[in-house]
């Protein structure tokens, strides 16, 4: 192309352009006023003072109380359905609906009914709405995670009155409670389908959403938003947000975003890198509290040495190191637990020495974290006959817990320096659980959060038996008669000291015998912006009617 | 045509069967969202029980029968997790997801074309040079950065725009829209850039290079010589020769650009398909994977069938046949 050629092309398309002036210079103008009328509604704004905008870490998936038991369903469900009984902030039981209960007998249990409490369409709460909400839960079939786990115990319900309720139990059976503080008490009338219960879609439409919560619900938008409004009637007293969105922003980094835009008062699931950094931000500030959320590992205790398990040259060991209990104290001594909440938990954790948190019920605050000692834990592999150590794999979940896969590799480390050479493999969730439930895995990590020291241990270490139900996260086969003993009695004790007492002991012949290995405690963090303050709770759930202005 | 038309929809058939199949033995390989979801403290036979509620410790091939008989009567199951129709879940969603697409695609060509003919027709000016070296950023940068930045930049420190989430829609046809009101265009306005930035790159370049070559044709020279404006020499015969490889790519990119909707969306926290399907793979829910790559693979299905009715109006030398002259 010659010079002349290149002039005329230029020129020419200055002509092209200058045709579509008047368009372009149209869409730039138009660009110019979206921007400019974005400016005053930036980050300078501020909502009402009265509507609290909290950023959820967790999708809600659906708004039936009954039908799946995870987190955030449970923790949506609590802003608009209460249940008979309530957990405080440190993981207590408290009044909810019913304002008392006690055992008369072995199996019997009265509830006696809060009065004067009105369901969101004004109509009265009373035995009848709780005996059809203890119902319903066992008519879900179609949910993987349901309820009814915690209402088969319950063999016959009797309404006394209209504000008392009888409960009866196949037998004894202690923690009945805290199993009924999971039933959401739905409106009989508002959830009844003609003859039949109302499905999960008469909820998530909104029409079955009528409950004697702190707040009304108002709408719904899936994976994007929830809104509630304040019910100014609530028994416990109104709350102090007329108006409470709940946006879900499951990614960690935009919903820190979302807080320092100011989209957000409140955020729950702090990425850890930058608590300290909010924590001396003055527009900001962190509430924080020890969760009910343990990780420890699962060793496998079976006769048979794991195929995983060999010595350092790689050929099969002929008895399972993991069935002495010196090797179990040995891997635990060599675990330095303040390192590794400092360094790898950036300090959102504190050292465990129980598998169940401190506001659990069996918490045996008796029993003390194990001492890092690394001299120690060599001495006791050579005294079972390991001097040189052996091989093995630790497996755990690498998108679960905070943190999970850095932990893993951290604990490889700390084994490899006593001489258990020890490398790690971590798996994404999905595959994780049902992998470890064929007991493939010779130490599998796990986290637990639950308020009963004794159902995880019925859970975790009691003796595997499907029949009673025991045992069914026991990958490790673990088996003690005299944990399975106090366990059982603890049970069945209606007196709550009594069951206490049994659970605590049942918890400490479980870590003397190191049946697991406890690691830590996760901290529940919270951050939120100046001029709020929350009741940070053990049970991890954020609550907005725990939030209060300043 | 219709013989072609036809006979694409067979093709398409047979494709949407290996990939349902391929789903099912998959996600059978790996596990059930029973063992993900259920409560922790519920018994063996309770887990037990649950499973079987669900069909899934049937065998494999009946599991999947089951699936292809209701799927043939338009059920195609209920989502595990959501307890709702699976189809109903994604119906809900992908409006969100087509609008950010579709504004994405949008903005790939009212950006890319324009750009990548100033910078073809003059190549070695200042203009022409840093729109090139734009496009290359906008290639290497990594869109999760990316979003980020734009987050940190329009929402933290100017608070401009919002730092995420859906605005208001309203009702379009009986679909939910955001791009009607002004709230909804201010949340739509970075996740679709976000989205957008890797293909207008790609348009830039394949824009200027159409341009550079179709400025040597001989057409042009004629066009020309017969006294036709530069206006309707560009904007027309240039533009019309060099748009082939441009849709063909765009079409290509759509595709793409719903399946990487995942991480726009979920770094801007946008209610759509994307993430829909990453949570339901997490816990492996498989009518809800199911469904959703039956959806994809229809539209990309539906989008290559356009395409290639388009080459047939702009190139009428294309004959539509597949193989076979």
């Amino acid at each position: 192309m010659n010079l002349k050629q290149m002039q005329s092309y230029a020129r020419f398309f200055e002509q092209l352009l200058a045709s579509m002036a008047k368009p372009i210079a149209g869409l730039i103008a138009f660009v110019g006023l979206c921007l400019i009328a974005a400016m005053p509604l930036g980050a300078a704004a501020v909502s009402a003072t009265d509507e609290l905008k909290i950023g959820l870490a967790a999708d809600v998936s659906s708004l039936d109380p009954h039908y799946l038991n995870v987190a955030s369903n449970v923790a949506f469900s609590s802003h608009v359905f209460d249940a008979l009984v309530n957990v405080d902030p440190d993981g207590k039981l408290v009044p909810g609906l019913a304002t008392s209960w006690h055992a008369v007998d072995a199996t019997h249990w009265i509830f006696k009914l809060r009065r004067g409490v009105k369901f969101h369409d004004g109509s009265d709460f009373t035995a009848e709405d709780v005996i059809f909400s203890l119902d319903r839960p066992a008519t879900i079939v179609n949910s993987p995670g349901p309820f009814s786990n915690y209402t088969k115990q319950i063999v016959a319900k009797r309404i006394i009155d209209p504000y008392t309720v009888e409960l009866t139990t196949a037998a004894p059976y202690g923690p009945l409670a805290l199993d009924v503080s999971t039933i959401f008490i739905v409106s009989k009338k508002a959830a009844l389908h003609g003859k039949s219960y109302a499905t999960t879609e008469d909820f998530n439409s909104g029409k079955a959403m009528i409950g004697t919560g702190p707040y009304k619900f108002v709408s719904f938008r899936r994976g994007d938003r929830l809104v509630v409004k304040r019910n100014d009637d609530y028994w416990g007293g109104k709350s102090a947000w007329s108006k409470v969105t709940f946006r879900i922003i499951t990614s960690a980094a935009p919903r820190l975003a979302a807080l320092l835009a100011g989209d957000v008062d409140v955020i729950e699931g702090v990425p850890t890198a930058d608590v300290e950094r909010l924590k001396t931000d003055p527009r900001f500030h962190i509430a924080q509290k020890i969760s009910w959320r343990t990780l420890f590992w699962e060793l496998d205790q079976r006769e048979k040495t794991p195929a995983e398990i060999t010595d350092l040259a790689g050929n099969p060991l002929p008895h399972n190191p993991l069935r002495d209990v010196r090797v179990r104290r040995a891997m635990s001594m060599a675990i330095n637990r303040q390192a590794l909440v400092e360094r790898t938990m950036e300090g959102v954790a504190v050292p465990a020495s129980n598998i169940v948190g401190p506001g659990a019920i069996g918490y045996n605050p008796y029993l003390k974290v194990q001492q890092y000692d690394p001299a120690g834990a060599k001495k006791l592999l050579a005294e079972a006959g390991y001097p040189h150590g052996f091989a093995m794999v630790l497996h755990g979940t690498n998108n679960r817990y905070i943190n999970d896969a850095q932990v893993v590799q951290t604990v490889a480390q700390f084994l490899n320096h006593i001489g258990i050479r020890a490398s790690v493999q971590t798996l994404p969730l999905s595959v994780y659980f049902g992998k470890a439930r064929t007991g493939v895995f010779d130490a599998a990590m796990l986290g637990w959060g639950t308020l009963a020291g004794d159902f995880a241990l019925r859970a975790l270490v009691a003796t595997k038996n499907p029949e009673l139900g025991w045992g069914s996260w026991n990958w490790g086969y673990y088996s003690n008669p005299a944990v399975d003993h106090a366990m059982q009695q603890a049970l069945s004790s209606v007196d709550q000291d009594k069951r206490t007492a049994f659970a605590q002991q049942a918890m400490q012949i479980a870590m003397d015998d190191v049946a697991v290995i406890p690691l830590y405690h996760q901290y529940a963090t919270w951050a939120m912006r100046k001029g709020l303050q929350y009741t940070a709770r053990t049970d991890e759930f954020t609550f907005a009617h725990q939030f209060h202005p300043q | 045509m219709t013989a072609f038309i036809v006979r694409r929809l067979l093709q398409s058939i047979a494709v949407l069967l290996v990939m349902s199949l391929l789903v099912f033995v998959g996600i059978y390989a790996i596990g059930n969202p029973v063992d993900i979801l259920i409560s922790p403290d519920a018994s063996q036979l309770e887990r037990a029980q649950t499973i079987a509620a669900f069909g899934l410790d049937q065998p494999l091939w009946q599991q999947y029968f089951l699936f292809v008989s209701h799927a043939l009567h338009g059920d195609l199951g209920r989502s595990f997790a959501f307890g709702t129709s699976a189809m109903a879940l994604i119906a809900e969603r992908m409006p969100a997801t087509l609008e950010l697409a579709a504004t994405a695609i949008l903005m790939a060509m009212l950006l890319g074309i324009p750009l990548g003919l100033w910078a073809g027709l003059r190549p070695n000016g200042i203009a022409g040079k840093s729109i090139m070296g734009f496009s290359i950023l906008g290639f290497s940068l990594p869109t999760f950065w990316v979003g980020m930045m734009l987050i940190m930049l329009f929402a933290v420190y100017l608070g401009w725009l919002p730092s995420g989430g859906r605005g208001e829609t309203r009702l379009l046809l009986g679909v939910p829209v955001s791009f009607l009101t002004l709230d909804g265009l201010r949340h739509l306005l970075l996740p679709a850039f976000n989205l957008a930035l890797f293909n207008i790159a790609l348009v830039i370049r394949l824009t200027r290079a159409g341009t550079q070559e179709a400025l040597l044709q001989d057409y042009v020279r004629f066009a020309r010589a017969k006294g036709l404006r530069n206006r309707r020499i560009i904007g027309v015969h240039v533009l019309k020769n060099i748009l082939i490889p441009i849709i063909t790519v765009i079409a290509l990119q759509f595709g793409s650009i719903v399946a990487f909707a995942i991480v726009t969306e979920s770094i801007f926290a946008w209610p759509g398909m994307g993430k829909l399907i990453i949570d339901s793979i997490r816990v492996l829910d498989r009518p809800v994977i199911v469904a959703y790559l039956l959806l994809t693979v229809t539209l990309f299905i539906v989008v290559n069938l356009i395409v290639d009715l388009l080459y047939s109006w702009l190139d009428p030398r294309v004959r539509l046949a597949d193989g076979a002259a």
